[in-house]
């Protein structure tokens, strides 16, 4: 895999434990993988999904897989011109 | 500038879901009906539509779907849907309305209305989740349960010869003339999931040009009463459903098809009242005399016996002198013999039921109607029978005056007119205290065009209010 050189801005997923349900779905979709359920619960006692810090390519999958309005935003970097 | 995708449409906050975890949805871990919500939501924000936008929650999981949408909402009955949103949108041409329905609500209980609506053309946005079951009230079958499917109400699995086979709403809408698109999607995979966006964002563009019905299946399961994690329900999208309901577009219309433009609602009282010919100074408004006393009326007979015209003539009566009333008819499906009876209050506010179930005044055309209303008499009320009947004892605190109908209204020159004459009776002693002329304009009325018998009508009526104030009541 073509490892991106760290200083180019990359995508990455943000995923609030509060707001994690723990279904799984956006780990399923996520082609690279980057995607895991944890095992630390969250206060409405969800073990909740993390992002492993690399790998993301901002495809979206998870966001739109996700059902809980408010469990992942997605940070894409700006478009280079 | 660095881009943050995030939901859009929907409240940030949940506070009307009250209770903890207001930032969460009700809906169980890994349900779809969240994904949904996003979608819907995305694409009203990306479109503008948000402040034209009434979704309807229906009754179902996504009955609470008025705590997300940023959106105006109304929550509405069981099946209802399709009925209110006709009325939202034929009130409000500029609205997008939305009717997000489950497969009992939508295929079950509101199949009727869905397929009416659907092929008036409607203005509306449907986003039908088919999840095979009831969700809410915890997996019933549904009309769209897979045959073979066990649901706790097919614990055999669906039978075709007991059940039937799953009905294939998008294909029956399909069949109807009006709809400008019709598809039906799911989430099983990204692809389809994109296109679903596509399909959900189109029906939202057919709704803000204001073109007509949209209708988007949505396929899911539910992983809580299919038991199932969220791979299974997704296998069991794909390969269960998606066999059964194909994926696609069924209809696009949207690019040949013209914004509807109905006439503007009108409903002004005057309009109204002109539409019912209530604009004539035979139904003048009522008015507010809280002091006057109410009175429930009883007139109870033989059909064909004219009680539900003789209440209609009272009523009219008091309706000529500004009071409030109704009249409330009850009778058999046979047009002569049978029962019949009728209610009428007059009041000096507003009318709340038009039932009368304790009455101030009974009049009894037969013996039949004598005993099935005489317990509801008021004590210190007043009973009013047809002498023919014979011999009546009134309970202890009811008057009762026996009231020769039929000779008073030969006397007076109409022998059919026994129901006038027990009107003339009221207006002597019902202590209504109505003008005269009032009741004189109702008989007119009443026979309006007919000069003779109006004429004959109110001479019955002169001759019997004038011997029922030679009457001495006990
Ligand atoms: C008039 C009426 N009849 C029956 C019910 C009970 N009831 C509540 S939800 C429901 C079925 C819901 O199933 P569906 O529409 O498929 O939605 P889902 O819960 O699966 O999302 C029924 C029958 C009701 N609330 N009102
Ligand atoms: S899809 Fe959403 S709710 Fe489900 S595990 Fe991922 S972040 Fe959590
Ligand atoms: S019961 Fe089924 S349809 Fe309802 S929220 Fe849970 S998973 Fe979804």
């Amino acid at each position: 895999m073509n490892q991106l050189p760290p200083d180019v801005p990359a995508p990455y997923p943000v995923i609030d434990p509060l707001e994690c349900k723990s279904c799984g779905r956006c780990v399923m979709v996520c082609p690279k993988k980057v995607l895991e359920l944890g095992d630390e619960l969250n206060a409405r006692g969800y073990a909740f999904t993390r992002y492993k810090g690399a790998g993301c390519i901002g495809c979206l999958n998870c966001f739109y897989a996700c059902p809980e309005p408010n469990a992942i935003k997605v940070h894409l970097p700006a478009k280079e011109t | 500038m660095e881009q943050v995708v995030q939901t859009r449409g929907l409240y940030k906050t949940f506070p009307r879901k009250g209770g903890a975890a207001q930032t969460a949805t009700h809906y169980c871990p890994g349900c779809e009906h969240g994904v949904l919500h996003k979608l819907i939501g995305e694409a009203l924000a990306d479109l503008d539509l948000q402040d034209r936008t009434i979704v309807i929650s229906p009754v179902g999981c996504g009955v609470f779907a008025y705590y997300y949408f940023d959106t105006g909402n109304v929550q509405v009955a069981h099946g209802r849907a399709a009925a209110v949103g006709t009325g939202i949108s034929r009130t409000q041409n500029n609205a997008v309305v939305v009717s997000y329905q489950g497969d009992g609500d939508l295929a079950s209980i509101g199949l009727n209305e869905t397929l009416q609506a659907a092929n008036r053309g409607e203005k509306i946005a449907v986003f039908f989740v088919n999840n095979t079951v009831y969700g809410m009230t915890g997996g019933q079958m549904a009309p769209t349960t897979l045959v073979g499917s066990k649901t706790i109400t097919s614990p055999e699995g669906r039978d075709p010869v007991q059940a039937g086979y799953p009905l294939h709403m998008a294909e029956l809408i399909n069949q109807l003339r009006a709809p400008v698109y019709i598809a039906r999607v799911s989430f099983s995979n990204m692809g389809k999931l994109r296109r679903a966006r596509q399909a959900i964002r189109k029906a939202l563009e057919i709704q803000r040009d204001g073109k007509g019905y949209a209708f988007v299946e949505v396929l899911m399961a539910c992983p809580t009463n299919q038991k199932m994690n969220v791979e299974e329900a997704t296998r069991f999208v794909a390969e269960q459903m998606e066999v059964e309901y194909p994926l696609g577009v069924l209809r696009d219309r949207a690019a040949e098809a013209v914004p509807i433009v109905r006439s503007e609602s009108d409903y002004a009282k005057e309009t109204l009242d002109r539409i019912f010919s209530l604009d004539t100074d035979r139904a003048p408004d009522a008015q507010l005399t809280p002091d006057a006393p109410t009175f429930r009326v009883k007139m109870a007979g033989f059909g064909g016996q004219g009680v539900l015209s003789m209440g209609i003539i009272l009523a009219r009566t008091a309706c000529q002198a500004g009071k409030f009333v109704s009249w409330y008819p009850s009778y058999g499906p046979e047009q002569r013999g049978g029962t019949a009876n009728c209610g009428v209050v007059m009041s000096g506010t507003p009318v709340g039921t038009p039932l009368v179930t304790a009455s101030d005044i009974l009049v009894a055309m037969n013996r039949p109607s004598l005993e099935k209303f005489l317990r509801d008499v008021k004590p210190g009320g007043l009973l009013l029978y047809d002498a023919a009947m014979g011999e009546v004892t009134p309970p202890a605190g009811v008057r009762a005056l026996a009231v020769p109908a039929t000779r008073l209204a030969q006397e007076g020159g109409s022998a059919r007119a026994a129901n006038t004459a027990m009107v003339g009776v009221l207006a002597a002693l019902g202590g209504f205290d109505l003008p005269e002329r009032a009741y004189r304009e109702a008989i007119t009325c009443n026979f309006a065009g007919k000069d003779a018998v109006v004429q004959a009508n109110l001479a019955v009526f002169d001759h019997a209010r004038a011997w029922a104030l030679e009457q001495e009541l006990p």
